[in-house]
């Protein structure tokens, strides 16, 4: 279920620091009709322009505190909550060229009462902020 | 004449707009309150951000709690889901599991309801260890029996035999009407064609459901038609549905406190295509039923690929087609 909601259309730009371009970043929600804690996301997969993105390049940021996706795994006290947008950051030197770009993401989730452990994705063109 | 069943919602049923932002908590229930449906059912972590893991803005469950004033309305159940597989690997311990009930105790206390609700999965031991705490908070603790269960099943049975052994009144059942699904339901099967299960397929498929024929013998033939992919998913939901009776909810009256409306389409007419809600009202009714049964829309995630969700409409025919049933005068015709 929402899983075209999934990806946001604005936020989705690069990412600089200290005048240097270390990646890019979106805005996702969690494809689910509730929130969940953190340690039961157990995996963001991101593909650009049909490039898949390495986990430990993955950063998963919400209301300020951020976490790598392995770090995520043991994180009880925070949660991805319903319809919230995360910051889904790469790390990825020089970022991304300006204009459109294929992106897809995918999440697994770890559903306690689901006999399966699913995953959602979505794929779209998004234009990166200027 | 009318009856003692009231109505009521699970603001589940707005997922599709709440999830976007496009209705406020405020919405949902002025929304309800126009619709007579005065009885406010959530699962607590998608309405109350942070719950149960991280901290709730006490101005929310202020909010909350002005909104039931403002409404007339009453807080009826706060669903919760204890993921028992919150670590990787291992699941929750027996005492942990315990505990969490707890806190979702106080958390329906804090909000004023009657009832929370567990998820069918969690066992019975869990909530027999907590059902002393439940009466202390004067908190009841309803299993939500949902498809594929049913109550025939053993694991149902199971909860029964332990709540009746426990002799807590705070211990109960909250079917879900999915369970007594008579016919494949409509807007499943147009899914399944735009996902690319071939007419002829999906016909069947509908068509063996309506005959009652076992999911097995269906997966099979699909198998044998060529089907692969969305019609083996198609065929597969066979195995998770199923046409169960109304009427084996009358061994359980005395412990049935909350019902959930469950629907998936609502049409023009006010009809639910594939839940015989007339047996279900009637059937509840014979059982002196005096409870709540809360809207909760399941639609939206078999539409929205192709169609505008339009949640409120779809919970008004519903409250419209119960307002019947349960023989509540009309207010259109009262005024005339």
């Amino acid at each position: 279920m929402f899983d075209k909601m999934m990806l946001c259309d604005e936020g989705f730009e690069n990412v600089v620091e200290n005048g240097e371009t270390t990646g890019f970043s979106l805005l996702a929600r969690l494809p689910y009709y509730r929130g969940l804690g953190l340690s039961m996301i157990e995996d963001i997969t991101i593909a650009i322009d049909g490039e898949q993105v390495k986990r430990e390049d993955v950063r998963f940021s919400v209301r300020g505190r951020s976490w790598t996706l392995d770090e995520m795994e043991t994180v009880y006290d925070d949660r991805w909550n319903f319809g919230e947008k995360a910051k889904v950051t790469v790390l990825r030197a020089g970022g991304l060229a300006q204009g459109g770009h294929e992106v897809e993401i995918a999440v697994r989730m770890r559903v306690s009462y689901l006999p399966f452990v699913p995953t959602t994705k979505t794929r779209r063109e998004l234009q990166l902020a200027a | 004449m009318s009856s003692d069943i009231k109505r009521g919602v699970s603001l589940y049923s707005f997922q599709h707009e709440t999830f976007q932002g496009k209705m406020s908590l405020e919405d949902c229930f002025r929304t309800c309150a126009e619709m007579g449906a005065l009885g406010i059912e959530i699962i607590g972590e998608q309405t109350f951000w942070g719950w149960p893991e991280a901290s709730v803005d006490e101005a929310r469950i202020e909010e909350w709690h002005a909104l039931i004033k403002k409404y007339g309305a009453t807080a009826v159940s706060h669903d919760f889901m204890l993921d028992y597989k919150r670590y990787k690997g291992r699941p929750m311990p027996f005492e942990e599991q315990v505990a969490s009930v707890k806190k979702d105790i106080d958390f329906g206390a804090r909000l004023g309801m009657k009832y929370i609700r567990a998820l069918v999965s969690v066992a019975p031991e869990v909530l027999v260890a907590a059902a002393p705490y439940a009466e202390e908070k004067n908190i009841k603790i309803l299993i939500e029996v949902h498809a594929p269960l049913h109550f025939d099943h053993p694991w149902i049975i199971r909860h029964a035999e332990a709540f009746e052994k426990s002799g807590s009144d705070a211990l109960g059942f909250l079917p879900d009407m999915g369970m007594f699904l008579f016919k494949f339901p409509p807007v499943w099967k147009e899914r399944f064609i735009r996902n690319g299960v071939p007419r002829n397929i999906a016909d069947y498929i509908e068509k063996a459901y309506e005959d009652r024929v076992l999911s097995e013998y269906v997966i099979l033939n699909v198998r044998e038609m060529g089907g692969e992919g969305p019609a083996s998913g198609m065929a597969e939901t066979l195995r998770h549905n199923a046409a169960f009776e109304p009427k084996r909810m009358l061994d359980y009256m005395h412990r049935i406190h909350n019902v959930h409306g469950k629907f998936y389409q609502m049409d023009e007419n006010l009809v639910e295509p594939s839940i015989p809600y007339d047996e279900i009202v009637r059937v509840l009714k014979q059982g002196g039923y005096k409870g709540y049964i809360c809207s909760e829309y399941e639609g939206n995630r078999w539409i929205e690929d192709a169609h505008e969700v339009d949640s409120v409409e779809q919970v008004r025919r519903q409250q419209e087609m119960l307002r019947g049933l349960l023989g509540e005068p009309n207010p259109a015709a009262l005024a005339a």
